[in-house]
């Protein structure tokens, strides 16, 4: 055979294995390692705004879109800026500098930023999404699974495709996770639930159980 | 003459620091206006950091000392703060207590620091900080902030503590690690599901149960 299909070949699959790969891990971030059900991050919007299908939808339509900005914005800070050794690209005497202890602040800041941008970005160019998702976009800065995403990304050690495909899926199964609670608890309106137990109470115990349900999804994987 | 009066107003109105109002500062987020169970803040690290009682001490007396600590420096910049951009201006502040924290527990306490991994970092995101930040140290003075803080973080310490101890217990047969049910001779199988996240949410669901019918709080509807 020609060396050049060969290569071209090699060089295709190693493509592939790594687009499954990808696919892979999409997965697992929606379903198995799930940012509600195994980490409990972003608890407390989750718990706030889960009371109607509706604005449920759009909390989590605005958390997948920050969530995938973010996290791939963060993995270039922390590859160019923050890890040890990183600034080495910019002069050879700043090889020996580790920003690391700079993480959290950094982080944080970038988001804050971002949300604000992306708050915007919306009101200029689609003022209909941003009347639904007006009064969430601000609250999203102090999400838990923002910069959960973050610093889990940064735990994992992901390439950057693979962390723009983290932020991205583990937004939709945020998403997923509060439209599903939320569609329970517009039925819960319907059934007799002791008074003390009423509201955050039910809440949590139904959390629990789907909770526990999406761990059926564990050792799922394609 | 004016001015005498205004002195001993002043005077009239500044309290003892220990003073009932500051004493329910702290008392209040224990049970009636506890953080967890009736302001529904800071869920996720209550349900992640307490598979044993450890780890949720470790949490408990970081969140206090980050709370109070932020609660006093934003309160003592509260008049110069831009509301426009507050929020940025808190979680600087709250980042660096964080950072602090987190410095100091990797130089004392590397285990429990592997450990609780990314939970420590998420405290610049836990609601409780930013909720007291936002509700009381913009409008009051130093000494009540530090007070308000000190009492939303032990509020959350004791549910911390209350779902640690049943998962330990239950799940793992041990408290801070010791064995309870082997040194008195009983063997004790662990129960998996308290371990997993699913059994936090049902022992805080019904540790909110328990608490609401004790002290009569309804939700509104």
């Amino acid at each position: 055979m020609d060396p050049t299909i060969n290569e071209w070949i090699s060089r295709s699959t190693l493509k592939r294995i790594n687009m499954e790969n990808l696919i892979s891990l999409g997965v697992r971030s929606i379903f198995v390692d799930n940012m509600i059900f195994a980490y409990f991050l972003g608890m407390c919007s989750f718990l706030a705004v889960s009371k109607k299908v509706k604005t449920a939808f759009g909390l989590g339509v605005a958390v997948i879109f920050v969530l995938g900005i973010t996290v791939p914005i963060n993995w270039l800070i922390q590859k160019y800026l923050l890890s040890s050794g990183a600034l080495s690209w910019a002069s050879t005497e700043f090889a020996s500098i580790d920003l690391g202890f700079l993480q959290f602040i950094v982080f944080i800041s970038v988001i804050a930023a971002m949300v604000q941008l992306t708050e915007m970005a919306v009101e200029k160019f689609s003022p209909a999404l941003y009347g639904t998702l007006g009064i969430f976009l601000p609250l999203i800065a102090v999400n838990c699974s923002i910069l959960g995403g973050a610093l889990f990304m940064v735990g994992r050690d992901y390439t950057f495709p693979e962390a723009t495909v983290y932020g991205i899926t583990s937004g939709i199964g945020w998403m997923l996770a509060i439209v599903a609670l939320a569609g329970v608890r517009e039925k819960m309106k319907y059934s007799n639930v002791p008074g003390p137990l009423k509201g955050l109470g039910i809440t949590f115990i139904l959390v629990g159980l789907m909770s526990f349900g999406f761990l059926s999804f564990l050792g799922f994987s394609i | 003459m004016s001015e005498t009066a205004e002195v001993v107003e002043v005077k009239k109105k500044s309290e003892p620091l220990l003073s009932k109002n500051n004493k329910k500062l702290v008392t209040n987020p224990l049970d009636i206006d506890n953080p967890i169970t009736v302001q529904v803040l800071g869920i996720c690290s209550a349900l992640a950091v307490t598979t044993q009682l450890k780890p949720a001490l470790i949490m408990t007396i970081s969140l206090t000392v980050v709370t109070a600590c932020s609660n006093v420096a934003i309160s003592l910049m509260r008049n110069s703060i831009p509301s426009r951009i507050r929020i940025i201006v808190q979680l600087a502040v709250v980042s660096l207590w964080v950072s602090l924290v987190n410095e100091l527990l990797k130089a004392y306490q590397y285990d429990m620091s592997q450990q609780l991994s990314v939970f420590i970092g998420l405290i610049i995101t836990n609601c409780i900080v930013m909720g007291r930040l936002e509700a009381f140290a913009m409008g009051n003075k130093p000494w009540p902030a530090f007070m308000d803080g000190l009492g939303n973080g032990l509020g959350y310490g004791i549910i911390l503590m209350a779902i640690a101890f049943f998962r330990e217990l239950l799940g793992a047969g041990s408290l801070f690690g010791f064995k309870i049910f082997d040194s008195i001779g009983l063997h004790y199988q662990g129960n998996g599901l308290m371990l997993l996240p699913a059994g936090a949410c049902v022992i805080l669901g019904i540790i909110i149960w328990i608490q609401r019918s004790m002290n009569g709080y309804r939700e509104a509807h």
